[in-house]
């Protein structure tokens, strides 16, 4: 079975400027794989290539195994943009009720509903678009990436809009999809958000995956920590496995232990190492 | 077909919710009351004219030619305004908001969407040029008791010059940005109205250069020759010196007329759809 979106050697090139130099990754059935990287590294170029908004210059894109941008790939797809805007006229029930006429959704006023309560926006239903907060248009815009049930979602920045609530609001939301085996690509900024809630990340560094794998995979022991009456000690190098025999030892030599940590690095520190800590 | 309709639908509640809507509505109820004041002083003063009678003149045939000649002009320009705000946005200014991504990665497809949008603005456009050429036609036959010897083609060329306007505008709105399409499809506009008022020189002064260039342009902009091919059938039963001096303009008289240059102002049409259909396929959003 093809995989929910493959991209094989994509490259994309705007003027002189490489956005994309051969990039490879992958989204399986039921995986939610998030994409990483500072501005300016290719990201949002990447998206944009496999919903079809965006040609490539070289490589190949696909979605369920048809070509990126073709109509097949488009009726597989669910899309939120970085930057989108509904008719400010619109009610959020019409947003959702022309995406399903586009998406030929037979879901009706009961897909409706349920979308709009599953962004938190059930009370909003008959609400003009310009009368919303960026954080529920946000949210508006996630539920109408979800109109048809659609096998590949593609998701650009999806928090950026939203206050601690909202976000949390999509996290359980994401962490719903995964459950129900929905395929996700996930580009964001938000690490903690990436770490939480994804299958695989790719960290993407001027145009190229600098790094990839599970966040557990991308987090490497970093030692343990012991904490004796002589005080906080970090033996470098030992895994949890040493652990319980560090504890052993001190006891042994006549210590008193009040704790053990394993430490490891974070996504963020691995982040920060695969882009050389640069800002954008 | 839903797909077309539904998009359609979208881009004329997108149009009467523009307050460039409002606006041209408002200047056409100004336009027509104004219209109708001037017919009804023109016509109540016709019988006090008389020319010397050696001048054979059917002053009113020629009042009635001239003041709807007038108003398909104010038409064809009110229409080509509606047209442009509508429309210069349609790509680039909807891109450059976000309201075009979410409907584009749609299975509608690109080609459906802009064929849509042209659609939606072209009916919009044509309803609006079709009842105000139709209420001017009233507003002469009620004051004036004059009506042309052609009613409804000449609406139609209006219309239909219109229309490629559209055509031109969401053309230009796949490669320019907004603005820069605005003032592109008015200059062509203004070009072609300039070149239409050349052509009644050159006829005056019996000038085949200007002549010439005048039809050059009528063929490389034919939303002017549908309009002057309007003028045309308006006039198309006023001879001898009446006929002349409506041809002395700049409401009368056609120098690239007839069924070639309506086939040629479709063909037009279609390679300008064409050409945005293709531009719209290959530029990245």
């Amino acid at each position: 079975m093809a995989p929910a979106l493959a991209v094989h050697e994509l490259a994309k090139r705007y003027g002189s400027v490489e956005a994309l130099k051969g990039v490879d990754l992958s989204v399986e059935e039921g995986e939610l794989v998030g994409l990483l990287g500072p501005n300016g590294a290719g990201k949002s170029t990447l998206v944009k290539i496999a919903v079809g908004l965006v040609r490539a210059t070289r490589g190949r894109a696909e979605v369920a195994g048809a070509r990126a941008g073709s109509r097949a790939a488009r009726a597989e797809l669910g899309y939120l943009a970085e930057l989108f805007r509904f008719p400010g006229w619109y009610t959020a029930d019409e947003v959702l009720g022309l995406h399903q006429r586009l998406a030929r959704s037979e879901g009706g006023a009961a897909e409706r509903k349920r979308l709009l309560e599953l962004v938190a926006l059930a009370d909003a239903r008959d609400r003009r678009v310009d009368g919303m907060s960026k954080g529920m248009q946000q949210r508006l815009g996630i539920a109408q990436a979800l109109v048809g049930s659609p096998r590949v979602l593609v998701l650009d920045e999806p928090t950026s809009a939203l206050d601690p609530a909202g976000r949390r609001v999509v996290r359980v939301l994401l962490e719903e999809l995964r459950s129900k085996g929905a395929s996700v690509l996930l580009n964001s900024h938000l690490l903690s958000e990436i770490e939480l809630v994804c299958d695989r990340v790719a960290i993407l560094r001027a145009g190229e995956v600098a790094a990839a794998g599970s966040p557990s995979e991308l987090s490497r022991p970093r030692g343990v920590e012991l904490e004796t009456d002589e005080g906080l000690r970090t033996v470098e190098g030992a895994t949890r496995e040493d652990a319980a025999r560090l504890v052993a030892e001190a006891v042994v030599a006549g210590r008193r232990v009040y704790g053990v940590r394993v430490l490891t690095s974070t996504l963020e520190d691995t982040y920060l190492e695969a882009v050389g800590e640069e800002v954008s | 077909m839903s797909a077309v309709l539904t998009i359609a639908g979208y881009g004329f509640r997108e149009a009467l919710r523009r307050k460039v809507f409002a606006v041209v509505v408002l200047l056409t109820a100004v336009f027509l009351v104004l219209f109708w004041l001037a017919n009804h002083y023109v016509f109540t003063r016709l019988s006090t004219i008389s020319p010397p009678a050696d001048v054979n003149v059917d002053t009113r045939t020629f009042a009635g030619a001239f003041l709807l000649g007038l108003a398909m002009f104010a038409t064809l320009f009110l229409g080509v305004v509606l047209a442009v705000f509508l429309t210069l946005g349609v790509v680039s200014g909807d891109a450059e908001r976000g309201l075009l991504q979410p409907l584009v990665v749609r299975p509608i497809g690109r080609t459906t969407l802009l064929l849509s949008r042209f659609l939606g603005a072209a009916a919009v456009c044509s309803v609006y040029v079709l009842a105000v050429y139709g209420i001017a036609l009233t507003i002469i036959d009620l004051t004036g008791h004059w009506t042309p010897p052609a009613k409804v083609a000449p609406g139609l060329e209006l219309a239909g010059g219109v229309v490629i306007v559209i055509a031109l505008s969401i053309l230009g709105s796949v490669v320019l940005s907004s603005t820069a399409n605005g003032i592109a499809v008015f200059m062509l506009f203004g070009a072609g109205l300039v070149a239409g008022l050349l052509g009644t020189i050159g006829h005056a002064l019996n000038s085949h250069a200007i002549l010439h260039a005048s039809k050059v342009a009528a063929w490389a902009l034919p939303f002017e020759a549908l309009y002057q091919d309007g003028l045309r059938l308006i006039s198309s039963n006023a001879s001898g010196l009446t006929g002349f001096l409506l041809q002395l303009g700049p409401f009368g008289g056609a120098y690239v007329h007839g069924w070639g240059i309506r086939v040629w102002a479709a063909g037009y049409l279609c390679a300008a759809l064409a050409l945005a259909l293709l531009a719209f396929s290959r530029r990245d959003l």
